[in-house]
């Protein structure tokens, strides 16, 4: 997994709520092996018509905004646990992304992608909202060691939560699999102890 | 200390506390399929790691899988790929392996309790969020990332912060017409598409306790449609008739004991929960779903609502035009094209039995296509025993081969765009059941007798 420590970035915003994981990675481009390649079918239905032409009045079609940063409304990821939502963001180039909440499934599986989820209070995020759609420039700076969002151009700062230890993990690029795999002797002495076996 | 029955199963599985307040949570059954597996797999062969626990496994081909003639090669090669790597997978780690053609195949969620591998007490994991469905049998079980699918294959445990508990009781008698998924659809309309997140919720109630297994896990399988990581039931006198017997559940004198461990299994008296709502069964209608997330659900003579917190607006417009509804709308006597009787909510033999007692000696619509998908090969032949497939047949609707099928349309199962399905599955999403389509969730009940009219209506003058 990348290391990640601060971003600098414009915001592409998406102002609905309860983006499920079907509108991030449709379950008919599931049917890959590989990690690789989401990215060209990221919210694949609001982006493009059925022929394949983009729809000129979504935003990641919409010239006015680019960036590393999706800005979305609350209850971001719901529904399926496919992880191929957070390698869609990833490959398409997002590394964060905020929201009021994110649903836990998908939490978990931006976290274990390298891709940050930032929540903000509802009117934090109305604010970024405000921000982002005035000024498709607008420059956010992530800063993870700090936990803070700041708008240089306003002086807005906002505070963020983050389990520590997954900030951790972001910042030196680690996965769970390489601490779990550690614990190993521990897990055999739990197998050995249990009283129920099935 | 009063302990909840969540708190007394996720104890028993914790290895030890980890650092960040985290715990390492050991987990009993893994079940896969052939769509979040293939790059856990991979990760496993770039980290040369062995699989930890194999015998914990169970693998199946459920969600890309056609659902006429599986005796023959998948005809689509994507579809083909990913079901030839689960194989070749799972013959490689020396995984159990349910895949086409053997008799036990079928969906994840329908075959993990048919078999006796869903237990009381248990930790159960899948690459699949509605793992909650293991819940029904007082189990703790959520979906996992394709991340996390690897660390179990690796370690047979999760690195986890112990969610928040919540309880929702629903208490009283169930009317007639009105089943177990009303009663989830009614609570997800009343609480809303996200109330559970952070929460693992537990079912409790005089209604609750009334269902069957199988309507007890049409209640838990939704649990993740209101954003909780899971949701339970404590076992019961009707859980351990539905397990005994079956091919992995304990047997002689290991099931004694085993269900004297069980009937430790609930929520103590003075328990403190962190949520807690309460519903009367009493007021719970049939139900359908309106809009474009599980928690837009409307009783079926009741009202699109009229006016929405100006926070919600453009989403909640957004999610009408899209279906073709107005605010302040009644649904009935909308036609509908399409009816999917099928997926891990509503699959199981009960699921069928309802349909076949309601259209037996009756016709669907002749504008609509009505399929029925079988949750697994198991209910597929308890249902041409009984003969269902007759009945059904003569009513005009396909009894297919087990999948997950129209409910997320990766296989040939897809809905046309603009037509309206009524579905016994889990998610309205847009595009869900294909692109364009538009999904109306309900029962089985009212999908059958919805079929059968054509149209929607207020399925309790139409009972037989």
């Amino acid at each position: 997994m990348e290391k990640f420590q601060t971003l600098y970035s414009a915001a592409v915003p998406l102002p609905l709520e309860n983006i499920d994981t079907d509108q991030i990675i449709p379950a008919r481009f599931l049917k890959a092996t590989t990690r690789e390649g989401f990215g060209e079918n990221l919210f694949r239905d609001w982006r493009y018509h059925a022929d394949g032409t983009p729809k000129p009045d979504f935003v990641l079609n919409d010239a006015s905004y680019a960036g590393q940063i999706l800005l979305a409304g609350k209850n971001f990821g719901c529904g399926s646990s496919r992880e191929h939502a957070a390698w869609a963001l990833y490959d398409a180039g997002f590394r964060v992304v905020i929201s009021s909440y994110f649903a836990d499934i998908f939490r978990g599986n931006a976290l274990n992608t390298g891709l940050l989820p930032l929540q903000v209070t509802e009117a934090e995020l109305a604010r970024l909202f405000a921000l982002a759609e005035k000024d498709g420039d607008t420059q956010f700076v992530v800063n993870l060691p700090e936990q803070t969002l700041h708008v240089p151009a306003t002086g807005d700062s906002f505070h963020f939560d983050i389990d520590a230890y997954k900030k951790e993990c972001l910042i030196n690029g680690y996965d769970d699999i390489d601490y779990l795999v550690s614990q190993k002797p521990a897990i055999e002495t739990y197998e050995q102890n249990r009283t129920w076996t099935w | 200390m009063a302990k909840s029955l969540f708190d007394k199963i996720w104890e028993a599985h914790v290895v030890k506390a980890a650092p960040g307040g985290l715990d390492i949570v050991y987990i009993d059954r893994h079940l896969i399929h052939e769509v979040t597996s293939p790059q856990a797999f991979d990760e496993l062969e770039a980290r040369a790691l062995p699989l930890f626990r194999p015998a914990r496994i169970l693998a199946t081909a459920d969600h890309n899988v056609p659902t006429r003639r599986q005796h023959l090669p998948i005809e689509e090669p994507l579809s083909r790929s990913q079901v030839d790597t689960l194989t070749a997978n799972c013959a490689k780690y020396g995984v159990e392996l349910y895949g086409l053609g053997h008799s036990r195949q079928g969906i994840v969620h329908v075959i993990g309790p048919e078999l006796g591998l869903t237990l009381p007490g248990t930790t159960i994991v899948c690459g699949d969020s509605h793992t909650s469905t293991h819940g029904a049998f007082g189990a703790v079980a959520f979906g996992i990332g394709t991340s996390q699918v690897a660390q179990v294959m690796a370690t047979q445990c999760l690195l986890l912060s112990r969610p928040k508990r919540m309880r929702i009781s629903v208490d009283g008698e169930l009317r007639p017409g009105v089943t177990a998924k009303d009663l989830i659809l009614y609570v997800i309309s009343q609480l809303g598409t996200g109330r559970a997140t952070g929460y693992f919720v537990e079912y409790a109630g005089s209604a609750v306790r009334a269902l069957s297994m199988e309507g007890r896990m049409t209640v838990c399988n939704m649990s993740i449609e209101m954003g909780a990581r899971g949701g339970l039931i404590a076992p019961d006198e009707t859980t351990f008739a539905y397990v005994k017997g079956r091919p992995y559940a304990p047997k002689e004198a290991a099931w004694d004991q085993a269900v004297a461990y069980w009937k430790t299994l609930f929520s103590d008296e003075d328990t403190v929960f962190d949520a807690e709502h309460r519903f009367d069964a009493a007021a719970i209608a049939p139900m359908i779903t309106y809009g474009t997330n599980p928690g837009m659900g409307i009783a079926l003579n009741g009202h699109i609502p009229s006016e929405v917190p100006a926070s919600e607006a453009e989403s909640f417009d957004k999610s009408l035009q899209y279906m073709g509804f107005q605010r302040g709308e009644s649904l009935l006597g909308k036609e509908i094209n399409y009816v999917f009787i099928g997926s891990c909510t509503n699959s199981r033999i009960e699921d069928l039995r309802a349909v076949a007692a309601y259209v037996q000696g009756k016709q669907k619509a002749g504008h609509v296509e009505a399929i029925i998908v079988p949750g697994s090969k198991q209910v597929e032949q308890q249902a041409r025993a009984e003969g269902l497939d007759k009945i059904l047949a003569d009513a005009g609707f396909e009894l297919r081969e087990p999948g997950c099928s129209a409910c997320l349309a990766m296989n040939e199962d897809k809905i046309p765009a603009g037509a309206y399905c009524v579905a016994t599955s889990n998610r309205n999403f847009e595009g869900r059941q294909g692109p364009g389509s538009r999904t109306l969730l309900a029962s089985p009940l009212v999908a059958a007798i919805t079929a059968v009219q054509g149209r929607i209506v207020d399925i309790t003058q139409y009972l037989n």
